[in-house]
């Protein structure tokens, strides 16, 4: 079983939600992003969504496009952030990392080399925003060889035909938007979302996670009171940005166990 | 397709918006469903020969079609060599070949019942080609710009609020062209039900580079028919300045498979590409993915998009569609670079010459016409696409000439 699979296996046994926390590898200093998915993990983090930072990131509101621009104004590439997960994983063995970016810095590297890396470094999903299943392909080859899920996102806007689709080359857990429109929208309907995510359970067999839009423990409950996974994004990005640099792992924990706290009370 | 395959039959792109490697469509989900809607309302508008009527008629009596063509006599004559003509598509309405594209795009929208227009734009000459077409239907009009383009193209600013438009200065990035386009998508996501996103040239994903090169064709269509009248007839080079590419692939794409005319794209060579401040993607930069599709690209190593230089912002694109792309890989046509001062010497030479004002990117073309002229026999015909004119270039050539208006 993958990492991802035992994570959402052991969750379910427990009756317990999914947290998966995103920041952007290297922000806001490539010397910081180990020890901040250590503390994460500390806070109660299920998975770690880890964004690899681009220079055009078409699908990110304004706050985690500034994060991509403060790590490559750090020169973090996507060969550093395989070694951030590499040295995470020299100490934690457990939690599964998921890889979140755009195509383009994959394609600079190939994707036979790029999913060999993966392997290597314990990267155990990507999700690669501007690759869909139809342009994929052959990424998905690559990565199913070296036993990486690739993950895909579902928007409010995909159809039943578009989540069979999915399911043919989906793994680990699928990412549902619940919202249109960027990250770090606020407008999350959670009664569409509570409608449309057995819609996609019935077309595909994996957990789903509920992100876009989630920046407070009343909406992460409710979220998770719905879907198999809560994914906080931009919330936790800001926290980033607003935290002096000695400050960041501290507020972080504060922010993350209490949404923890708030996504495992009993409603 | 391979290489040495017939072009007569070209037929690209595929059902999925591919040309040859390039192409397709490299988008978020979000995003999917929208452009399956557009692909289908414009598979059927395409065939709707009201619809079409229509797009030919505003052409006709909004924008001003057909434009002519023109011998630039003593231009040729001072250079020596080969006949230099051109393409006037500087006449049109706003200026430029940009609003064959609007127009058609802006008659989708509204069959579509999209109440909202969106835009992203450089020089500014995209933003008031759809800020025009959204004040003759009344429809409401963003455009997006980078705020280096703002202050670079103060008038076009003007023009486009004059016409109603809201202009959004666009402040991540390298706030240029791409990051206004990105910004625009990121609208779009948003605003989907009611907004219709009207990219500038032949890039995006797929249906945006087949149909901005379908509305666009209109111009290479007129000269097939305007050269044999004049001079019996093709002639021997078609020359266009490529920023995305929707000007060139306008006259490039009735031409594809008259292979006795050679195609030449001319990019913005800069400072020189050896500089590295440059935005010739086509000569120097290499495949990758980027606003939707595959392409060439100026990148870095590590994949992340660089940063272009040239005297025009409407050619300051780190990308170019992708069906220049396949065009290059196969052959079929040629691209080149000319630098900034070529560029200017160019945009002189025809004001002086001609008494025509030629646009910056414009002037591209017309320095390479200038540059291969003079090896070729008088008996040679060399078409210029003069793809818009310079007077939203003023302050920028009166800037570099040390003048202060
Ligand atoms: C007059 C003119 N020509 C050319 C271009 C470049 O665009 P494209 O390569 O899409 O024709 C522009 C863009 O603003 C323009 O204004």
């Amino acid at each position: 079983m993958s990492r991802i699979a035992k994570t959402f296996h052991s969750l379910k046994i427990s009756n317990k939600k999914a947290l998966i926390p995103f920041f952007t590898a290297g922000d806001p200093s490539p010397d910081l992003t180990v020890s901040i998915m250590h503390s994460l993990v500390k806070a109660g983090a299920d998975i770690i969504e880890l964004g690899v930072p681009f220079s055009d990131p078409m699908a990110d509101g304004p706050v985690i496009q500034r994060s991509s621009e403060r790590a490559l104004a750090k020169k973090t590439d996507l060969r550093m952030v395989l070694n951030f997960v590499e040295e995470f994983r020299s100490t934690d063995m457990t939690t599964p990392v998921v890889l979140m970016g755009y195509a383009n810095p994959i394609e600079a590297i190939g994707y036979t080399d790029f999913a060999n890396l993966c392997k290597h470094a314990g990267v155990d999903g990507v999700l690669v925003v501007d690759y869909p299943p139809e342009e994929g392909g052959e990424l998905n080859i690559q990565l199913k060889k070296q036993a990486v899920d690739s993950i895909y996102l579902l928007a409010p806007t995909s159809t039943t035909k578009r989540m069979k689709e999915v399911a043919k080359t989906a793994g680990g857990y699928v990412y549902y938007v619940s919202l249109k429109g960027v990250t770090g929208a606020t407008n999350l309907d959670i009664e569409s979302v509570a409608k449309r995510i057995p819609e996609i359970k019935k077309e595909i067999d994996l957990p789903v996670g509920v992100g876009f839009g989630i920046r407070d423990t009343k909406t992460a409950k409710s979220v998770a009171g719905v879907s198999d996974a809560v994914v906080i994004g931009s919330r936790i990005v800001e926290e980033i940005e607003s935290s002096p640099k000695d400050k960041i792992e501290e507020n972080l924990y504060l922010l993350v166990s209490d949404i923890r706290k708030a996504i495992d009370e009993p409603s | 397709m391979q290489m040495n395959e017939p072009l007569s039959n070209y037929n690209l792109p595929d059902g999925e918006g591919h040309y040859g490697p390039y192409g397709g469509v490299f988008v978020a989900e979000t995003l999917m469903h929208a452009l399956e809607d557009l692909r289908k309302n414009y598979h059927t508008l395409r065939q709707d020969k009201a619809f079409m009527e229509e797009f030919s008629s505003e052409l006709k009596n909004y924008v001003g079609r057909p434009s002519p063509i023109y011998y630039a006599k003593r231009l040729s004559e001072e250079i020596g060599g080969a006949q230099i003509w051109l393409k006037r598509e500087d006449l049109n309405h706003t200026g430029a070949h940009k609003i064959n594209n609007t127009m058609g795009q802006a008659l989708l929208a509204r069959h579509m019942g999209k109440t909202r227009i969106i835009a992203e734009t450089g020089a500014g000459q995209h933003g008031v080609a759809s800020a025009t077409v959204a004040a003759r239907y009344g429809m409401d009009c963003v455009v997006y710009m980078g705020s280096e383009d703002i202050k670079r193209q103060a008038t076009n600013v003007y023009r486009m609020k004059l016409l109603g438009a809201k202009v959004v200065p666009v402040e991540s990035g390298s706030r240029t062209l791409k990051d206004a386009l990105n910004e625009a998508m990121r609208d779009w996501v948003t605003n989907v039900s009611d907004t219709f996103y009207i990219i500038g040239t032949v890039a995006g994903p797929h249906p945006y580079p087949m149909m901005v090169r379908d509305f666009n064709s209109v111009v290479g269509e007129e000269i097939k028919k305007q050269m044999p009248e004049q001079i019996g007839r093709h002639p021997d080079a078609i020359v266009a300045c490529v920023g995305g590419g929707s000007n060139a692939m306008g006259v490039f794409y009735p031409y594809i498979e008259n292979q006795d005319v050679e195609l030449i794209g001319v990019e913005a060579g800069g400072s020189g590409i050896e500089t590295g401040k440059h935005a010739a993607t086509l000569c120097a930069g290499r495949p990758g993915v980027l606003h939707g599709n595959r392409t060439y690209l100026i990148q870095d190593s590590n994949g992340q998009i660089v940063e272009t230089h040239s005297i025009s912002a409407g050619l300051d694109y780190p990308g170019v569609g992708p069906e220049h792309s396949w065009l290059k890989d196969n052959g079929r046509a040629e691209y080149v670079s000319v630098t900034d001062q070529e560029a200017l010497d160019a945009f002189h030479k025809l004001t002086r010459v001609e008494g025509i004002i030629p646009a910056l990117e414009t002037a591209h073309a017309i320095a390479h016409a200038i540059k291969i002229a003079p090896s070729h026999q008088k008996n040679k015909v060399i078409l210029v696409n003069l793809s818009g004119r310079g007077d939203k270039d003023m302050d920028t050539v009166a800037k570099v000439s040390g003048i202060k208006l």
